[in-house]
C-alpha cells in the first residue's frame, strides 16, 4: 500500500494471551519485525512461542494488547501470509500438484492459473517431477518441501514456520534449512520460525527471540549479523559456532528460571 | 510392508491349484458320507448330483427369487447409502443434534430388526416394499455410525489449515472433511454389503410376499423344506451365498475406486 512510509511488516504491542480460565501463556510480549526480517522463536516447551504465530496468523485471538500486521489486524492480513505446520498437512487423496495449488482453489482462482502456481512452486523446491505423486509415496522431508511449497504458491509476504523440520533427520533438516534460505533469496518474505535447535535457529535467523515460560515472555533477542547467503561453510565458521554456544547458554539460563 | 507369514512360500502355481484340489477333495467326502449312509438317512443329505440336478429343475425359481431378493436388497442397500450420508452429515455439523438422536440411534441399532415385520406388513403390506424397508433397516445404522465417525475425526491440523485458507465451512465439509472420512464410510459400506444380502432373505422370511412369482430365496427356503425337497435347498443355499458374494464384491470394488490409489488399506508401495 503506502510504500513511502516503512512501516513494519509486523508489530505486537503488550500482547497478552490466555485460554478461558487458564492460566496466562504471554505476558506483555512486543516486539517489532522490519520487512525482510528472519525471525526465530526459540525457548522451552510451554513458554508459547507457537502461540505467538498461531496470533500473528489471526487462528487464535489475542487476550489484550495489540497486533498490526502489514498495516492491518490480523483477521485482515490473512491473505499476506501462509503457515507452515509441523506435520506436512498434506491431503492425503490429492496428487502432490493438486495439494500445492489447494489454498488458490479454496480462494477461487482458475484452473490454468492455479497450474502455473503451482508448478512453480513445485519447481522452487526442487519437486517439480514429483507432481503426480501421492503423499504416502514421498519421504517426510519430499513431504515437508510440498508443504513449503503449498504455503508458498499464495505469494505470502510473511511465512509462519512452526516447526517444520523438527521431525526430520539432522541432514535432511540441514539441507531444507539451506533452501529455505535460498528460497527466500528469490521470494523476499518475512519469516518467523519456531524451533528447539539452537543451530538451526542460528543459521536461519537474523534475529533470535529466547523465550522464558510461565509466562511465556521475551527473554533476550539475539542479532545474527552472519551474511548471507549462508552455506555449509557458515556452520564450520568461528562466529557462527560462538553463536550457537552464546544461544545455547542464554536457553540453559531460561530454563532454570522454570519453577 | 506384509506381514512375515510361517512357513515356506508356495510357488504360484501350487497356490492357485490348492483351492480347486481341496474343493475336489471335499466333494469327494462329500459321495462318501453319502454312500455310508442308511438308506433311511439318505434324505438327510442329497448328493452333490442330486444338488446339480435341483438346480437345474427349479433352474427358473431360483433365478426369479434371486432377483427378487437381489432387487430388494439392492434397493434397501442403496437407500441406506445415501440417507446414511445425509444423516451423518447431519449429525457431524450440529453437536446439538448428534447429541439429542445419537442414544436413540444406538438403541435401534440393537434392536433385532426383524421383531419390526409384523409392523411393516401392516404398514406397507408383505412384499418388495417390507423387505426393501427391513435391509435398509440392517445397513443405515453401521453406515450412519461409522460415516459420521468419520466425519467428526477429520485431522485438527487439516481443518486449521483450512481455516488458514479462509475455507468456507462448505469447501471444508466437502473438499476436507468428506473426503477425509471415506476410508470410514468404506467400513461401513462393507459392514452394511454382507448384511443387505441377509436382510432381504430374512426379511423375504417374515415379510415376503409368495403371489404371482414375487417371492425372493426366503420364500423359497420355506416351500422347499416344507416339502422336504433336501437337494433344492441347498442349491437354494448356494445361490444365496452368490448373491452375497456378488455384492461383497461389488462393495470391495468400489472402495478400491475410491480408495487405492492414495489410502494405506490397498498399499503397494509403487516407488
Amino acid at each position: 500500500m503506502r510504500q513511502d512510509a516503512p512501516q513494519p511488516i509486523v508489530e505486537l504491542k503488550e500482547v497478552e494471551k490466555r485460554y478461558g480460565d487458564g492460566p496466562l501463556i504471554l505476558d506483555r510480549v512486543g516486539f517489532t519485525a522490519e520487512r525482510g526480517d528472519f525471525i526465530t522463536l526459540i525457548g522451552p516447551s510451554g513458554c508459547g512461542k507457537s502461540t505467538i504465530l498461531k496470533l500473528i496468523s489471526g487462528l487464535s485471538q489475542i487476550t489484550s494488547g495489540r497486533i498490526v500486521v502489514d498495516g492491518l489486524d490480523p483477521a485482515g492480513a490473512v491473505e499476506k501470509l501462509a503457515f507452515v505446520f509441523q506435520e506436512p498437512t498434506l491431503l492425503p487423496w490429492h496428487t502432490v500438484a493438486r495439494n500445492v495449488e489447494l489454498p488458490l482453489r479454496l480462494h477461487g482462482a482458475d484452473a490454468a492459473s492455479r497450474a502455473e502456481a503451482a508448478r512453480r512452486s513445485l519447481a522452487l523446491v526442487g519437486l517439480a517431477d514429483r507432481t503426480d505423486y501421492y503423499p504416502r509415496q514421498l519421504s517426510g522431508g519430499q513431504k515437508m518441501r510440498v508443504s513449503i511449497a503449498r504455503a508458498l504458491t499464495v505469494a505470502p509476504k510473511i511465512l509462519l514456520l512452526d516447526e517444520p523440520f523438527g521431525a526430520l533427520d539432522e541432514m535432511t533438516r540441514d539441507h531444507l534449512n539451506e533452501e529455505l534460505l535460498a528460497i527466500r533469496q528469490q521470494l523476499a518474505w518475512t519469516a518467523f520460525f519456531v524451533t528447539h535447535s539452537v543451530a538451526e535457529a542460528v543459521f536461519l535467523s537474523n534475529r533470535i527471540f529466547v523465550m522464558s515460560a510461565n509466562p511465556g515472555r521475551i527473554h533476550t533477542e539475539v542479532r545474527v549479523d552472519l551474511p548471507y547467503p549462508r552455506t555449509e561453510e557458515t556452520r564450520q565458521s568461528p562466529s557462527y559456532q560462538k553463536l550457537v554456544g552464546d544461544v545455547s547458554k542464554t536457553l540453559r539460563s531460561v530454563e532454570r528460571l522454570k519453577p | 510392508m506384509s506381514a512375515a507369514k510361517p512357513g515356506p512360500r508356495l510357488p504360484r502355481a501350487i497356490r492357485n491349484m490348492m483351492p480347486v484340489l481341496t474343493g475336489v477333495g471335499m466333494i469327494l467326502i462329500w459321495y462318501a458320507i453319502c454312500l455310508s449312509m442308511s438308506a433311511e438317512q439318505r434324505f438327510l443329505l442329497p448328493a452333490p448330483h442330486e444338488v446339480a440336478r435341483a438346480f437345474f429343475e427349479k433352474g427358473s425359481a431360483l433365478w426369479n427369487a434371486a432377483l427378487n431378493t437381489g432387487l430388494g436388497a439392492l434397493l434397501g442397500f442403496g437407500s441406506a447409502v445415501v440417507l446414511s450420508f445425509v444423516m451423518a452429515l447431519v449429525l457431524s455439523l450440529s453437536p446439538l443434534v448428534r447429541a439429542s438422536l445419537y442414544p436413540y440411534l444406538m438403541i435401534l441399532q440393537m434392536t433385532p430388526i426383524i421383531v419390526m415385520a409384523p409392523i411393516l406388513i401392516l404398514w406397507v403390506g408383505p412384499g418388495l416394499k417390507s423387505v426393501t424397508i427391513i435391509t435398509f433397516l440392517i445397513c443405515f445404522f453401521p453406515m450412519v455410525v461409522n460415516t459420521t465417525q468419520g466425519l467428526i475425526s477429520t485431522d485438527r491440523n487439516l481443518v486449521d489449515f483450512f481455516r488458514m485458507c479462509r475455507a468456507t465451512k462448505l469447501q471444508e465439509v466437502f473438499l476436507l472433511r468428506v473426503p477425509a472420512a471415506l476410508p470410514y464410510f468404506f467400513a461401513g459400506l462393507r459392514i452394511a454389503g454382507t448384511l443387505a444380502t441377509i436382510g432381504a432373505i430374512v426379511g423375504d422370511v417374515f415379510a415376503g410376499n409368495s403371489a404371482g412369482g414375487q417371492g425372493g430365496l426366503g420364500f423359497l427356503t420355506i416351500i422347499y423344506s416344507a416339502q422336504f425337497q433336501i437337494g433344492a435347498l441347498f442349491a437354494t443355499a448356494a445361490v444365496s451365498c452368490l448373491l452375497g458374494f456378488i455384492f461383497v464384491a461389488g462393495v470391495i470394488a468400489l472402495s478400491w475406486l475410491g480408495l487405492h490409489k492414495w489410502h494405506d488399506s490397498f498399499s503397494q508401495s509403487e516407488n
